[in-house]
């Protein structure tokens, strides 16, 4: 039975946060049956207009009615019984997995991520698997085999990629939060062009077993979910050690700094030059304004290699694009067409299965890796890289977190950047994270107008290894201010 | 600049096929790129960056707990996009993935 005085909101269920389903859950607002048949209903709805989901599973009758029964039973896990859209590089057992690809269109997970296990141990449900740029290469969703996503701001637009598919179903609520993967800004682009908060955790923050690896130095699993709060709750549930991926890592393996009550935000603005659109930067200034006014401190920070990390990163992620992607080659899963001799079945397959861009980027991690290049490309990078992370960390001597505009602008039509350096462009502030290791989080910063509609844009924030708490802090104060 | 031989020996090398409709407007593209990051040769990068040490290592551990034999066999062979005929109707013989023979005496 609802009871609307003890509602905060009028809301359907799907629209909930998972703080607000996990409420209404135990206030016997809401059972696990109705939550769930409201996020599918909207979800078979909407699917048809935004391609947010490549698949929409059946209701598991088991795993629901087991977390009724936990939730009855006083369960305290906040994830019980809440369904969630995954990315469709994530294995869940006995669905297939694709990344987007006909490579792997008919691939099925011989077994759980470890995320996902965590998740099931949590009692979450699954409502389908998400829409993204094939194997997590592109900003837009564009680059999907099975279509593009379109945003629900406004679907003449993209929602942003790679994972464009749940960063859609989260905003036009039909689910009630997602999982992404963030190789250069695959969770916070989205994230910030949909109205999102997205988190990249610190690398090795979270465990990437049954993940499909597209750059095994960059890559990280993370939240995409309607608030900070959601973000923390899911980051809780997923992250820690795993035997199963030997790049996760303990807790405290970076000291820890206590941080006041008010944080110091470092803004590197010789970088905010005339790249960013002027309206993004008006709510940009705007929200550090207001953050300001909530007594957090503005700090000049300096980060002079900052103009190399898109270039770096185009040179670091296609070398382990290349490596990672070898192993797709028709023999022992995926797609597999067959030729006159060996060599024809690994050709034909691959350039059967692998969509341009995909290609694209094979060969440029070829190029950047053969020898006579290496040291130009492959190598300078590398040092590029440490440069960077040496920068980061000492600009946050002097403040707790580093401030940029999640994107230089909002959503983007389709089509709009058909050449591929134009779309690497999207990725301008987010790469460096992933770069340095370091944790990100972009939070929506309200919106700006385009041809009469109202796009989201997101502020984006790093913090020092494992600092995931600030950015939550910071996260909330962005929260607050609007 | 690159040229369209050079970009066709790169997928060879890759074991991919750029076909000709796509060779042309794949090399422009390519060499966008490769100006882009070409803007890394404009980067000084001081020597104490280059050879310190990396931040990151391998991580080992002891082997343990191996998964029983068999476990995972099955699901991992339903995914084999060919299975040998050699043993097909004859269970008992286990399941083969099925690859072009390598080797010719020719």
């Amino acid at each position: 039975m609802t009871n609307p005085s003890t509602k905060p909101r009028d809301l359907r269920p799907n629209e909930m946060t998972i703080v607000e389903a996990a409420r209404a859950l135990r206030a016997r607002e809401l059972t696990v049956r109705e939550l769930w048949d409201a996020c599918a209903t909207a979800a078979h709805a909407k699917n048809p207009e935004l391609n947010a989901y490549l698949e929409l599973f059946a209701a598991d009758d088991t795993a629901i009615e087991l977390a009724q029964k936990r939730i009855d039973a006083g369960d305290a896990s906040p994830l019980c019984g809440i369904p969630l859209a995954i990315k469709d590089n994530i294995l869940i057992e006995g669905k297939i997995a694709s990344a987007a690809s006909k490579m792997l269109e008919n691939y099925t997970a011989t077994y759980d991520a470890t995320v996902i296990k965590k998740l099931k141990e949590a009692g979450a449900l699954f409502l389908g698997r998400t829409n993204m740029d094939e194997f997590a290469m592109g900003s837009s969703t564009e680059h999907s085999a099975f279509g593009a996503t379109r945003n629900p701001h406004d679907t003449s637009r993209v929602p942003g990629g790679s994972s464009g598919g749940s960063a859609a179903a989260v905003a036009a609520h039909l689910a009630i939060a997602a999982l992404g993967t963030d190789t250069g800004g695959s969770i916070r682009q989205p994230a910030g062009l949909t109205g999102l908060v997205g988190l990249k955790p610190t690398y090795g923050a979270v465990s990437r077993n049954g993940a499909i690896a597209m750059g095994s130095s960059l890559d990280q699993i993370g939240p995409l979910t309607k608030t900070v709060e959601d973000a923390r709750i899911l980051y809780d549930t997923i992250r820690g050690i795993d035997p199963l991926d030997s790049t996760t890592i303990p807790d405290g393996l970076y000291s820890a700094r206590q941080t006041a009550e008010h944080l110091r935000i470092g803004v590197p603005r010789h970088l905010l030059g005339e790249s960013v659109n002027a309206d993004v930067r008006a709510a940009f200034d705007a929200t550090l304004a207001k953050l300001e006014q909530q007594g957090h401190t503005l700090v000049d920070v300096e980060l002079p290699t900052s103009g190399h990390a898109l270039a770096a990163y185009y040179v670091i992620m296609p070398a382990e694009v290349s490596a990672n992607l070898a192993r797709l080659d028709g023999i022992r899963y995926g797609h597999a067409a067959r030729g006159a001799a060996l060599l024809d079945d690994y050709l034909l397959s691959r350039t059967e299965g692998f969509g341009p861009e995909t290609r694209r980027r094979i060969l440029l991690g070829t190029f950047v890796l053969s020898s006579g290049y290496i040291d130009a490309y492959y190598r300078k990078a590398d040092a590029a890289r440490a440069v960077l992370r040496q920068e980061y960390e000492k600009a946050f001597e002097s403040c707790d977190v580093v401030a940029f505009p999640t994107t230089l602008s909002p959503a983007f039509k389709f089509g709009e950047k058909s050449d591929p350096v134009s779309m690497y462009l999207e990725d301008i502030f987010t790469v460096t994270a992933n770069l340095t290791g370091m944790p990100a989080l972009s939070a929506p910063m309200g919106t700006v107008e385009r041809d009469g509609k109202a796009l989201p844009i997101g502020i984006h924030f790093t913090a020092l290894h494992q600092a995931e708490e600030t950015l939550f802090t910071i996260g909330n104060a962005v929260e607050r201010s609007r | 600049m690159a040229t369209t031989e050079e970009v066709k020996k790169l997928a060879a090398l890759a074991r991919v096929e750029i076909s000709d409709a796509e060779l042309e407007k794949f090399t422009s593209e390519f060499d966008a790129i490769l100006a882009y990051i070409g803007q890394l040769e404009s980067l000084e990068v001081a020597q104490s960056a280059k050879g310190g040490k990396p931040p990151l290592r391998n991580v080992m551990r002891e082997d343990g707990q191996p998964t029983p034999a068999g476990t995972y066999t099955e699901k991992i062979a339903a995914q084999f996009p060919f299975s040998a005929e050699a043993t097909k109707g004859r269970p008992e013989e286990g399941v083969y993935l099925e690859v072009k023979q390598i080797i010719t005496h020719d």
